[in-house]
């Protein structure tokens, strides 16, 4: 009860009239970190429920943690395997990296899970650090200015966004896509509840506009110096099914021991921590049903329809599935309670609507190689459209029925 | 709009009535020649004569034009005088005119320019319509002016075709930004600029369409 005490002693501080009145947000993002909120409802109408939006969302930051420590994993089992095969080449960008990795792995070899972890830890911990850093940073700002609360739906962007980064991102980077994501995506329209985009998905949409060259390709996924190779997507474009089933496997991909953004490369780690949120309600099934759904529809048409130049009309959905960021995508990003559509008919054609247009910018259009991204902030534009017509509709039925 | 000093209607337009931050006109071609600030230059060169000489036509024969076709006599003077800054660009800057291809030409389907001779020379002197064709020209130069130095200089590292920040292709420090070279890049300076302008002045922050009324607490028994 020590920190209770404490906080109590110097509230009156940060009260109206108080000498640190300004910086009221702060002081009650640290309260509310570490007790319940002591506001109760006031009216008549009570919700007996354990859930709250603090509840929610760090119950979502929870569950990217499988993603998040196979993806660490990963960076470094992708490097290790190439430094292996390619004993001259260097650990990518950072003497302070190496020297963490030196320091903490215990074989040397390279063989070892703990190995491929420490490794992948160099990258994806400051990457993550400093995206949470400036993202925290421009929250509070935001906040203490305004006088809102420094909100919790923070932690659910700020590592979805560090986990659909490369792991060779450049560090200023980070802090200028987060910057981009959480001023321009969230606070100028007033802060969590009422922005229209997916904050993390604003910030790299605007990377991936502003620095391609670091983002997308074949030289980005993998953290040593120089290396290049194919992601699926990119082997699907190339040489379509055959150049999948022979260069990378469908297990694999759905494992996820292959090269893509440090999050989204395992679709089953994705499942895992996606089923815990659609089992507690958070995430909406409707949503995720939409996405499949449309993303089944659209690329069995595709089969149907065929083309002699383009391989990547024949990939069937099960491999849709697990190629690129679609399974991450769907589950964590889709599903943004603020961004996607609030009703339930309006969910199905949120989903739909992401499903379809995913499948149709891998498929049909050359200059992305990856569409959940765009379909997704395309699909965060019409929901409140989509929401618009639900509402609109219900009001007629109920009109007509007298 | 009571009285009106030559130098009010010269100079309102700039900051305190600007037509692209307050007024949100001529957004379109902000977005377009905004890539580099010398192909801007010549833009708000144009768009100022264009502006300041349809307006003063306009105002000449205001008391003459039917009202019924005003619209096309507008238009009409409007258009020749784009003909002729499209026709002087390529026999003097013939580079900067291929750069700005239609968007010379386009300048006719500009508002700001219909909107003043429209809403300002129909029903003012001609000496101060000129001076408000010149005045918006001008409000609407800063404002893509604003725009080209940011899109210019983070884009590509230069300001007038000059490195001020060596990128990295030649062997500088600089990445260049590559959505600053892509139009959408424009809207969102002029957002940031406008939200930079009515933190400076408050009286240009339009009324919310609505309010949301204070919480009430009503008990039930």
């Amino acid at each position: 009860m020590a920190i209770r005490q404490f906080l109590d002693g110097i509230e009156h501080h940060f009260e109206k009239g108080g000498k640190y009145e300004r910086w009221y947000a702060l002081y009650e993002a640290v309260d509310t970190i570490f007790y319940t909120p002591g506001k109760v409802a006031s009216t008549t109408s009570h919700v007996r429920d354990g859930v709250d939006l603090k509840r929610i969302m760090i119950t979502v930051w929870m569950c990217t943690f499988p993603a998040m420590f196979f993806g660490m994993w990963n960076i470094g089992f992708q490097a290790n395997s190439y430094l292996a095969a390619n004993p001259d080449a260097m650990i990518a960008d950072g003497a302070l990296r190496e020297a963490f990795i030196l320091a903490l792995a215990i074989t040397g070899e390279g063989a070892g899970w703990w190995d491929n972890f420490v490794y992948g830890m160099a990258y994806f911990v400051p990457i993550y650090a400093v995206t949470f850093i400036v993202g925290g940073f421009w929250e509070v700002l935001f906040a203490t200015v305004r006088r809102h609360e420094v909100n919790e739906g923070f932690f659910v962007t700020s590592v979805l966004f560090a986990l659909i980064c490369p792991p060779t991102i450049p560090l200023w980077q980070v802090a200028l896509g987060i910057t981009f994501g959480v001023v321009i995506g969230k606070e100028v329209f007033g802060g969590t509840g009422k922005n229209f985009l997916n904050p993390a998905l604003t910030g790299r949409a605007f990377l991936y506009f502003a620095y391609p060259a670091q983002i997308s390709g074949d030289t980005v996924w993998t953290a040593v110096d120089g290396f290049s190779g194919a992601t699926a997507l990119s082997w699907a474009a190339s040489g379509g099914m055959e150049a999948l089933e022979t260069q990378i496997g469908w297990m694999n991909a759905f494992v996820g021991n292959i090269q893509g953004s440090m999050g989204e490369t395992s679709t089953i780690a994705v499942l895992i921590g996606g089923l815990i949120l659609l089992a507690m309600k958070i995430a909406s099934y409707r949503i995720v049903g939409g996405v499949l759904l449309g993303m089944i529809a659209t690329s069995l048409l595709l089969n149907i329809v065929g083309s002699d130049t383009n391989p990547m009309f024949a990939i069937p959905a099960h491999w849709h599935l697990v190629m690129g960021g679609f399974a991450f995508g769907m589950m964590f990003m889709a599903t943004d309670p603020v961004s996607a559509a609030m009703t339930n008919t309006g969910r199905w054609c949120f989903g739909i609507l992401v499903g379809v247009m995913t499948v149709l910018i891998r498929v049909v259009n050359p200059a992305f190689p990856e569409g959940i991204m765009l379909a997704i902030l395309f699909a965060n534009l019409f929901a409140p459209l989509m929401d618009h017509y639900v509402v609109q509709a219900n009001i007629k039925r109920r009109l007509a029925r007298g | 709009m009571s009285e009106m000093s030559a130098k009010k209607v010269l100079f309102e337009p700039i900051f305190t009535n600007n037509p692209i931050a307050l007024q949100i006109l001529g957004i379109c071609s902000a977005l377009a020649v905004t890539t580099s600030l010398s192909v801007t230059l010549v833009m708000c060169a144009s768009v100022i004569a264009v502006t300041g000489f349809s307006n003063l036509a306009v105002s000449l024969i205001r008391t003459q034009i039917p009202n019924s076709i005003r619209i096309i006599v507008q238009m009409t003077i409007i258009a020749s005088l784009v003909i002729v800054v499209d026709q002087l660009l390529k026999a003097y800057a013939y580079e900067i005119s291929k750069q700005l291809s239609v968007f010379v030409g386009l300048i006719i389907t500009n508002c700001i320019v219909m909107g003043r001779a429209e809403g300002f020379a129909m029903q003012n002197p001609p000496m101060l319509s000129f001076l408000d064709g010149i005045g918006n020209g001008l409000g609407y130069s800063i404002a893509i002016l604003f725009v080209a130095v940011f899109r210019e200089l983070f884009g590509s590292g230069e300001l007038l075709g000059f490195t001020i920040m060596a990128s990295v292709n030649d062997g500088g420090w600089y990445v260049p930004n590559g959505m600053m070279l892509l139009p959408p890049s424009a809207f969102f300076i002029i957002g940031l600029g406008i939200w930079a302008l009515r933190t400076w002045k408050p009286d240009q922050v339009e009324e919310p369409d609505y309010k949301m009324s204070a919480h009430k607490t009503r008990e039930a028994f």
